[in-house]
């Protein structure tokens, strides 16, 4: 029995999620056996596709949520809620 | 942006039927100066190759995913090739961006869709590909947030390839020119730049893309000219036509008019003469006509500035302001960051010298970062070292960087508003604590580094003698000097005129700093802006200062005065100076001799 987890972020990162971002993001995902999506307004992609993250154009500002479900879920959430708070390692 | 067609109506220009067409204006966004006059390589790479659509029967489904699989593969080795070489050219950071185009590849929404396209509706292989990159172009080609959608070009550009590898052709790329060309192109992609030829490629045009866009940066990073945003123009020009870019107004010019070649002519030889000078200025000691010499350095602020320095024909950097890693963030800079700026400094210098300013935070600067309470009188508050040596931790941050970058044997490092002994012993206290951690951890430093205290409070200039026994050097700051000893705001524009250099208290005070100094067998210098002023720098000079440090664009300037005088002119010109009592007549004097000995300045 997995629960699902979910939590909102807002990007700070001034470029918003452009490839780079995108791709951290998805690497980070990946390393979870959670399904793991991510949501904007009404769009929901898969958190491990880098397609599906482009595709949100996430600027400044924009509001995500993250959702996860599986065994290591809260792992997950935890870990993607820090790289976008870190602004993806850019100022 | 519109895009305005421009004939230059000429009746004197013979046209030759059919090879040289009329001139044509482009306009575009002008993303990387200087201007260009060359021969137009079309480049069109962005084109899609015919890409055939056939049934295929159920049992050929394994066979189309082994292909796809192998073109994928094949796409992944590309990258990787490309990567590589990136990153040897220019390093780890700009690779970094081929990661993401390894994701797509690897991405498992894209390829089930695929599939699961490829077995519903029975369709070769590479039409199924086309079709799923085809929506993914469009859904990109409407993101709003121009930045992000520049970005989506580098999905683009990993699709493009699985395409041509399905396809089993070569993609086209840049890395065969055999003669210098601008480039054309609707766009090029990060792996097209990436691949190709550096030395031939002299400029770019392309039709689409804004300053973020990675022929922008690829241009800016390459110095070459760049004009993007041209909407349709790569459409209307054929290779080998003559065409100017000018990457200063944003235009291409096809079929450039004699008189546009002659005008453009004209600027470069006027470029060129004028860097012919700075060129022979460069590698020219600043030394008297009877061979006096004295070092003449440049203030930076962040490693970006070493190549204009050097570039200017500094020897040395006098003066390296590190307030900059505070600025526009709220979190503070780690002691790694610090360290790889200094250090990239001192590796680009070397065997320059550069003389790090610990960090000068407070009156003007805020620290938004730390809590600092706002007070009445911020240039006579808690800032530069009264602040740091109130938090220590922050200060051996910033002293472990520096040292840790020091082991070159470059590196000076100076403190900065230094009121009297007694801030210069607790900053070397704690610098000598920092020392004894590296040792004990094994770090290597070094341990002979220079370390100077700055010059600019009255106080300190007035016991020089007693600073002096426990420093390696001075460097007068002049701007704050002036102003703290005059009391005046140069920034209240109804005082601004008590903020006088050629003040006969302030050239007593250098004076007495220069005299001390050297009876100490300590040097001294200036980093104010009273050293990048020609008759003031002769002043400085004149007075004993062994080095001026200004901002590297006044230093080629500076040199050539400095070279048209003698050394016994500017010392008589000095000593004549404290017989007067005006600022002016002062000012007067040293303006005398450059009018007397230096021919014309170089119109900067």
């Amino acid at each position: 029995m997995s629960k699902i987890i979910e939590k909102e972020i807002v990007i700070k990162n001034k470029l918003g999620i452009h490839a780079r971002p995108a791709a951290l993001l998805v690497q980070l995902a990946n390393k979870f056996k959670s399904e793991i999506c991510v949501c904007k307004d009404s769009e929901v992609v898969n958190a491990k596709s880098i397609i599906g993250i482009m595709t949100l154009a996430a600027n400044y500002g924009s509001r995500l949520k993250i959702k996860a479900e599986g065994p290591d879920a809260e792992d997950a959430i935890k870990a993607l809620v820090q790289l976008c708070n870190d602004k993806f390692g850019e100022k | 942006m519109t895009r305005k067609k421009s004939q230059q109506s000429n009746s004197n220009d013979v046209k030759k039927k059919g090879s040289s067409g009329k001139e044509e204006v482009f306009y575009g966004i002008p993303v990387s100066p200087g201007f260009v006059i060359g021969k137009a390589f079309k480049f069109e790479n962005d084109i899609v190759p015919a890409i055939p659509s056939y049934d295929i029967k159920q049992s050929q489904v394994p066979l189309e995913i082994a292909r796809f699989e192998t073109a994928l593969i094949a796409t992944r080795k590309q990258i990787l090739d490309i990567q590589k070489k990136i990153s040897e050219a220019m390093g780890t950071e700009h690779a970094e961006i081929f990661n993401a185009h390894l994701l797509v590849i690897e991405d498992r929404v894209l390829i089930e869709e695929v599939i699961k396209i490829l077995e519903k509706e029975l369709k070769n292989i590479e039409h199924v590909f086309l079709k799923v990159s085809e929506k993914y172009g469009e859904i990109f080609s409407r993101i709003n947030d121009e930045y992000l959608r520049e970005r989506a070009s580098d999905i683009k550009d990993v699709t493009k390839r699985v395409l041509s590898n399905l396809m089993g052709q070569a993609q086209k790329d840049l890395s065969q020119l055999d003669e210098e060309v601008i480039v054309v192109a609707h766009d090029i992609s990060p792996s097209d730049t990436a691949l190709m030829h550096r030395d031939n490629v002299i400029g770019f045009a392309t039709d689409i893309g804004g300053p973020t866009s990675h022929t922008a940066i690829m241009a800016r990073t390459l110095d070459i000219p760049a004009v993007v945003g041209l909407h349709d123009a790569s459409k209307q020009i054929k290779s080998d036509v003559t065409v100017i870019i000018d990457g200063n107004r944003g235009t291409l010019i096809v079929n450039p008019s004699k008189q546009t070649l002659e005008r453009y002519g004209k600027e470069k030889t006027r470029l060129e003469l004028y860097e012919e000078e700075l060129a022979q200025l460069r590698t020219l000691p600043a030394q008297t006509q009877d061979g006096y010499c004295i070092n003449i350095a440049a203030n930076i602020e962040m490693p970006e500035d070493v190549p204009s320095v050097m570039a200017h024909g500094a020897q040395g950097i006098g003066l390296y302001r590190t307030e900059f890693f505070y600025m526009n963030r709220r979190d503070l800079p780690t002691e790694d960051e610090h360290y790889e700026a200094y250090f990239n400094v001192a590796k680009k210098i070397y065997p320059n010298y550069v003389i790090i300013r610990t960090v000068d935070l407070g009156g003007d600067k805020f620290l938004s970062q730390l809590d600092v309470p706002q007070e009445m009188n911020p240039y006579l508050g808690w800032r530069a070292i009264r602040f740091c040596l109130a938090q220590t931790d922050f200060f051996k941050v910033q002293l472990r960087a520096i040292l840790r970058a020091s082991s070159l044997g470059n590196i000076k490092m100076m403190y900065p508003m230094i009121s009297g002994i007694g801030e210069v012993r607790k900053a070397n206290a704690l610098l000598e604590e920092v020392k004894q951690e590296l040792s004990r951890e094994g770090i290597s430093y070094d341990p002979d580094m220079e370390v100077g205290a700055m010059i600019e409070v009255p106080s300190a200039a007035l016991t020089a003698d007693i600073i002096a026994k426990e420093v390696d050097f001075f460097s007068v700051g002049t701007n704050d000097l002036i102003q703290y000893s005059m009391a005046v705001d140069r920034v209240n524009e109804r005082i601004a005129y008590l903020y006088e250099p050629s003040h006969p208290a302030i050239l007593r005070l250098i004076k007495y700093v220069v005299d001390i100094a050297h009876k100490e067998n300590i040097w001294v210098g200036v980093c104010g802006e009273m050293a990048s002023e020609p008759a003031l720098a002769l002043m400085l000079i004149g007075l004993g200062i062994d080095e001026l440090s200004c901002s590297s664009v006044c230093i080629p300037e500076l040199k050539r005065t400095i070279r048209s005088v003698s050394y016994s002119d500017i010392r008589h010109m000095a000593d004549s100076i404290f017989n007067l009592t005006d600022p002016r007549e002062i000012l007067n004097k040293a303006n005398e001799l450059i009018r007397e000995k230096v021919p014309g300045f170089l119109q900067l």
